[in-house]
């Protein structure tokens, strides 16, 4: 990026409008945590505004904005990762999360399973 | 051995040697951060029941943070500017405002910690799993905070005499260090809602 004075003095005002945003979407942040939305829609909420927030602070005090394209691709190939690494562990344990298995086949299964323990516990 | 490419760009890349570096580091940070995240996002969509978040930390104190964070975030910009501007003075008013963010926010960190170790029974790493990734998280985050300072707090002091040999090096060690600085401050507006307001 252009660095000479006068694109300076401009980017100056630009931080400052930027720190002003960070300020307000901080109240905003808070205040949202008061209206007892449910939870799905609080989390979605929140995160929205910390991507905001988050990418001011990257795209104007980090200067990604008019970064050079290997560091737009090293953070590309970041944020891949970063999808793997958020995906797979729930992924690989999203029957513990949610019950994924088809309706009657788990009723079937769970039943199955209750008449194996309770057989079991007679044994006992 | 000197560093090669510290002020002529290279042509390959496009940028100096340390920015490139500063940038590679913090993608492995993303990585580092975003694993507990993870494991936050795990066990508590795992768990049978929850801690009502907000009844165990102070949000006030947090928000207190986050803006002190954002500030310090704007005097590390301002720092910068003031030297491409050729203001040395500026520089050190604006660096050492930014140190101060630093300590200021580990003295609203201190007290926050030290309210859950008096709380009776006291809030411990060990009590649950939120208190246990609430303590590493914001445990990790506060020493790179710490490892910033240990940089900003140079860059202000002894290595500021750089300043009047070589300038332009200078100015360059000054931004690959805000670009850290920010990342911290990136990291912490995530932790925010995070960890205390969801």
């Amino acid at each position: 990026m252009a660095h000479s004075p006068e694109d300076i003095r401009a980017h100056v005002k630009i931080y400052l409008t930027v720190f002003g945003a960070l300020m307000v979407l901080t109240i905003v942040t808070v205040a949202i945590s008061y209206l007892d939305l449910p939870v799905g829609q609080a989390v979605a909420l929140a995160l929205v505004v910390a991507t905001l927030k988050g990418s001011l602070v990257a795209i104007f005090f980090m200067h990604l904005k008019g970064e050079t394209p290997i560091v737009m691709w090293t953070l590309a190939l970041t944020m891949v990762f970063l999808v793997v690494l958020f995906g797979l562990p729930l992924w690989t344990d999203s029957d513990r999360i949610v019950d994924t298995r088809p309706t009657a086949w788990a009723a079937e299964a769970d039943k199955a399973h209750a008449t194996t323990d309770h057989a079991s516990e007679a044994d006992h | 051995m000197e560093i090669p490419y510290t002020i002529e760009t290279r042509e390959d890349t496009g940028l100096t040697n340390p920015k490139l570096g500063v940038w590679l580091f913090l993608a492995s940070e993303v990585m580092l951060f975003a694993s507990l995240f993870s494991s936050y996002v795990l066990l508590r969509v795992g768990a049978e029941s929850w801690p009502m978040q907000a009844s165990i930390v102070n949000i006030p104190l947090a928000t207190l943070n986050t803006a002190v964070l954002i500030t310090s975030s704007v005097t590390m910009v301002m720092s910068w500017v003031s030297l491409k501007l050729n203001d040395f003075a500026k520089y050190k008013l604006y660096m050492g405002l930014t140190f101060l963010g630093g300590v200021g926010f580990l003295i609203i960190k201190s007290f926050e910690y030290a309210e859950k170790f008096q709380h009776v029974p006291p809030y411990l790493p060990s009590t649950n799993n939120f208190l246990g990734l609430y303590f590493l998280m914001t445990g990790l985050h506060a020493i790179h905070v710490i490892g910033g300072m240990v940089v900003n707090g140079y860059l202000w002091g002894p290595g500021a005499k750089m300043w009047a040999s070589e300038p332009e090096k200078f100015t360059n060690r000054v931004e690959v260090a805000g670009l850290y600085w920010h990342f911290v401050d990136l990291v912490w507006i995530f932790l925010f809602p995070v960890l205390y307001l969801l």
